[in-house]
């Protein structure tokens, strides 16, 4: 029982504290601010688990536009607190019980494995000079399991599309209807004229560092999304109609460019995503530039959400 | 010398972590908005200040010092700005919450 | 019992907690956060994995730590998805809940 395992326990007793919190909460609002509060702790709970590169996508996705997206849900939901049946005590009953035993089911299944558990790591640790990257995580994710990440990138895309269907017909094509501050409001205009360049900067440094140390594309791409966010919120830049073209080439550039560099290796190396024993490093970050600037887009128009109106000629 | 560090890391970051649990008593405490935003931004940027402080001895790097340094700063103004907009709400609704 | 352990039995309790919400809260907004919550859950138990894996000189083998990266965004796509629905069921009837038994109220949308 050495004081950091005791601190951990704590921490851990905080994080389900917080957790239960979310789900008992009387308002919406309070679950919602629980929920990121939550959020945070897991990234932090990542580190402990000598996972940085996740910690950064927990931090970011996880907690700050997964709580964006709820927040402004919630804004709009407000009229409908408290409605709906509460379930009946067998129910609470029956259902706490299967919990229980899913609960205990999974944490005795993790823990009985193997005394020296199988491990990737050794097989990575082999090719990782051969991918011309220095991170191991950044090596899975673009060397790998390139097509992992060509395909989550679609998984987006196809979100994207899909928020887009349920917009109603009168507003099809036309300018997400992101809840804006209320009136312009000169401190948040300049918190936006002040925090954008810096944020910029420090999206593009993540994903450029994601080649040797915790970082990567996702991670920049997340920032680079929030600044957008925060500038057009702030009113100093329009939400812009999703049927602009300039827009759309944007979140097609990094899939594209990524397909491209893969469909390359079939000429020049042996297989889809297979690259060139000299320029593997150049290829990889030209993928991973674009797939940043294409993943910062998406991520910001995924919040924005489906159209409700036309631009106004 | 290390020792003498780690004793200036473990007193700094001792006394932010007490800073930051007197700002939250604040905000259980206080009776409403004004009152919990003066707790929350006056004694959690000094608590922060205090755990950057004492974390500085311990990073490897001038480049790790400006990261420190950095996130400290960085705080600040959010938590200074989003602190001004929470104030502008609710001395607007006249609403306690 | 070793914080490798103590992170799995975090992990499993979550899941568990995040199950709970989901079967028993009514209002949709709040299956979301569960739903939130169990995914966070399992994506520890994958973590606890890859913390167990550690194997020539990394602290945590790196294949389930870049599976989890993959899943948190495409849980954030989901959850977008959750909550861009919801958001339109409560446009189209007024509830926003799962649980009516009469048919919505005709759309007024005047298209599908």
């Amino acid at each position: 029982m050495t004081p950091p395992f005791i601190l951990e326990i704590a921490f851990v007793i905080l994080i389900l504290a917080i957790a239960v919190g979310t789900l008992v909460a009387r308002t919406a609002f309070t679950a919602v601010l629980l929920f990121m509060i939550y959020g945070l702790l897991i990234a932090i709970a990542w580190v402990r688990l000598s996972a940085v590169d996740v910690a950064l996508t927990e931090a970011a996705i996880g907690g700050g536009l997964t709580g964006m997206l709820l927040l402004g849900a919630v804004a709009r939901l407000r009229e409908s607190e408290g409605s709906g049946e509460e379930p009946g005590l067998p129910t609470l009953l029956a259902a706490g019980t299967f919990c229980v035993l899913v609960s205990a089911a999974l944490g005795t299944l993790v823990l009985s494995r193997p005394e020296v558990a199988p491990s990737l790591a050794p097989m990575v640790m082999d090719n990782l000079a051969q991918s011309a990257l220095g991170n191991p995580v950044a090596a899975v994710l673009f060397v790998f399991r390139a097509f992992d990440t060509l395909l989550e990138k679609v998984v987006l895309l196809l979100a994207l599309i899909g928020v887009w269907s349920l917009a109603p017909d009168r507003a099809w094509g036309g300018v997400p209807g992101l809840r804006l501050y209320a009136e312009p409001s000169s401190i948040l205009v300049f918190l936006a004229q002040l925090l954008p360049p810096i944020g910029i900067m420090i999206g593009i440094y993540m994903f450029w560092t994601g080649a040797s140390y915790p970082g990567g594309a996702f991670q920049g791409g997340t920032v680079l999304a929030a600044m957008w966010l925060l500038v057009m919120i702030a009113r100093l830049q329009p939400v812009p109609a999703i049927s602009l073209r300039r827009i759309r080439l944007l979140l097609v550039v990094g899939p594209v460019i990524f397909v491209a560099i893969g469909l390359l290796g079939f000429v020049v190396a042996d297989a889809f995503l297979a690259y060139p024993a000299n320029y593997a490093k150049p290829l990889i970050i030209t993928a991973e530039a674009t797939l940043t600037l294409s993943i910062g887009v998406t991520l910001g128009l995924l919040v924005a959400g489906p159209p409700d109106r036309m631009l106004q000629p | 010398m290390t020792l003498a560090l780690n004793i200036f890391t473990i007193v700094a970051v001792s006394a932010g972590s007490f800073f930051f649990m007197a700002g939250t008593i604040g905000l259980l405490r206080f009776p409403d908005t004004m009152t919990r935003l003066h707790a929350l931004t006056k004694v959690d940027n000094l608590g922060l200040g205090l755990i950057v402080f004492g974390l500085l001895p311990q990073a490897e790097g001038l480049l790790a010092v400006l990261k420190l340094l950095c996130v400290w700063i960085f705080v600040q103004l959010s938590g200074a700005i989003v602190s001004q907009l929470v104030a502008q709400l609710a001395r607007g609704d006249g609403q306690q919450r | 019992m070793n914080s490798i352990a103590l992170f799995a039995y975090c992990g499993a309790a979550m899941v568990g907690l995040g199950l709970f919400g989901l079967i028993t809260k009514p209002q949709v907004l709040r299956k979301i956060l569960a739903f939130n919550v169990l995914g966070t859950g399992v994506f520890l138990l994958f973590g606890v994995i890859a913390r167990r894996g550690a194997a020539a000189g990394l602290p945590s083998d790196p294949v389930p730590q870049a599976l989890v990266i993959t899943g948190i965004v495409v849980a954030f796509s989901a959850t977008t998805m959750a909550v861009v629905l919801l958001l339109r069921l409560y446009a189209e009837t007024g509830e926003a809940t799962l649980d009516s038994d009469d048919p919505p109220n005709a759309g007024t949308d005047g298209g599908r």
